[in-house]
């Protein structure tokens, strides 16, 4: 047979051609008979890979957003769910404030801002770490109002107990994550200090007068069922995405804040996951 | 770099599914190379180009991670199945039918050569040119078009093979 085309023969059926392309070598079949044979075999094998293939494109996965039972979602309705999750503030302020446990004191509660405290709250400092006991409500609460310059803010940091900061170098430690009511872990790193308000237990160390660090926090947050979560960091808001798009399929795919504080650390760099836990014991990790 | 942006990657992510899965042969292997592709090509994404297709990038960065990984992805026996929802117009004897060809399909892509493997879906599933193929695989457009007909020679002979009536195949 005579080639159809030098460079990519098998262009045509694979639909690769331009469009002048495919037109000559329309042409030329429509010249050469005999060449077609092929040229349709190989359409017919393409065909079966689509037909082998295909499905995946519209495959359920973990990557589903929201609705499980969901039977099937058309291409373009999974995709833009997909983008609305990142869009995500509305829904997730709509959402979370219906299961909120703060809802009604803080107005339209949302996991972003207490995020953004959270984040504050945890930027850790190895070398001046600081604790106080939990039970002491009302000093810590006038603390971090101090600290996070926001009365409201402190009350919040406190109640916040509950949040997760994921730190690798204390991976095993985090397995014990738990809503325990812990002491407070209160840390600071030099220049930018900050507390952290954790649910880790049993943790106690020095002294320290965090501040809050410079520099705008971004944040980006969704909610997937019970669960919320959100992502803060002092990044720009594209690449906060590109980690949260990696973090939420992780997230998914493996159920477990383990896996997602693993690939955000291997994926960034950044070393916290802010995860808003109401309703969340299934998603812990597994010990 | 605005071509990078997360709604960009995300619309090209099934895409990048079913090479994966064309690749490593089952689902959760699939989701792993996405996975890592998605997370290297995030931390290498100042190496796209903006003028370059994002989705010829991305298959770029599949490759990478999946020649790094070969041993881990490499397709086994326990390919799983790959239900067709949304077949409801479809009888059940059809359904079966295409279900059955597709796993014999996919079987059978399993069973190529590596290099076989990595060309036949870029070219014929996800319709890359030869020269992003070849972009793809980082080799040259000759050694793409060879590998490419000593693969689909080697996919029509075992097809035959396995089923005598030629099933699905033109030749």
């Amino acid at each position: 047979m005579e080639p159809v085309n030098e460079e990519n023969p098998h262009g045509h059926a694979d639909g690769a051609l331009a469009d002048a392309e495919r037109a000559k070598v329309e042409a030329h079949l429509r010249a050469h008979p005999e060449d077609a044979a092929p040229v349709e075999a190989h359409r017919q094998r393409n065909d079966a890979l689509h037909r082998a293939f295909d499905a995946v494109l519209g495959e359920r996965h973990r990557l589903a957003v929201g609705a499980p039972a969901q039977p099937r979602w058309p291409r373009w309705r999974f995709a833009a769910a997909l983008a609305a999750t990142f869009v995500g503030a509305v829904l997730g302020a709509l959402l979370h404030a219906a299961w909120s446990p703060d809802r009604g004191e803080t107005g339209a509660s949302v996991i972003a801002p207490q995020a953004a405290i959270a984040h504050a709250a945890d930027l850790p400092e190895v070398r001046h770490p600081v604790d106080v006991a939990a039970s002491d409500e009302q000093h810590l609460v006038a603390w971090l109002s101090k600290w996070l310059d926001s009365p409201d803010a402190g009350a919040v940091a406190y109640r916040r107990r509950l949040s997760l900061a994921w730190r690798p170098a204390a991976a095993a430690r985090r397995r014990s994550w738990r809503c325990a009511g812990g002491p407070f872990h209160v840390r600071k790193r030099a220049g930018q200090a900050a507390v952290a308000a954790r649910a880790a237990r049993g943790e106690r160390k020095g002294n320290g007068v965090p501040v809050l660090a410079a520099g705008a926090t971004n944040v980006i947050d969704w909610i997937d069922g019970p669960p919320g979560y959100a992502l803060a960091e002092q990044i720009n808001r594209e690449e906060l995405e590109a980690v949260s798009l990696v973090v939420y399929w992780g997230l998914n795919r493996e159920r477990s804040f383990l896996a997602a504080g693993r690939l955000l650390s291997r994926t960034s760099g950044l070393r916290r996951l802010w995860v808003h836990v109401k309703g969340a014991d299934t998603y812990l990790p597994r010990p | 770099m605005p071509w990078f942006s997360a709604a960009a990657v995300q619309a090209l992510v099934p895409c990048q599914r079913r090479y994966a899965r064309a690749l490593t042969g089952n689902r959760e292997a699939a989701g792993d190379l996405t996975q890592d592709t998605l997370e290297r090509a995030r931390a290498k994404r100042e190496l796209s180009q903006a003028e370059n297709s994002l989705r010829v990038w991305l298959f770029t960065v599949m490759h990478g991670v999946f020649v790094n990984r070969l041993r881990r992805w490499r397709p086994t026996e326990s390919l799983d199945a790959l239900d067709f929802e949304g077949g409801e117009q479809r009888d059940a004897a059809a359904s079966a039918e295409i279900a059955s060809a597709g796993r014999d399909l996919r079987r059978v892509l399993a069973s190529l050569p590596d290099e076989q493997r990595q060309v036949v879906p870029l070219l014929g599933l996800e319709q890359l040119s030869c020269s992003e193929t070849a972009e793809v695989l980082g080799m040259p457009i000759g050694t793409v078009m060879s590998r490419q007909a000593r693969g689909r020679e080697r996919l029509r002979q075992l097809l035959d093979d396995e089923t005598p009536t030629g099933r699905g195949c033109g030749g």
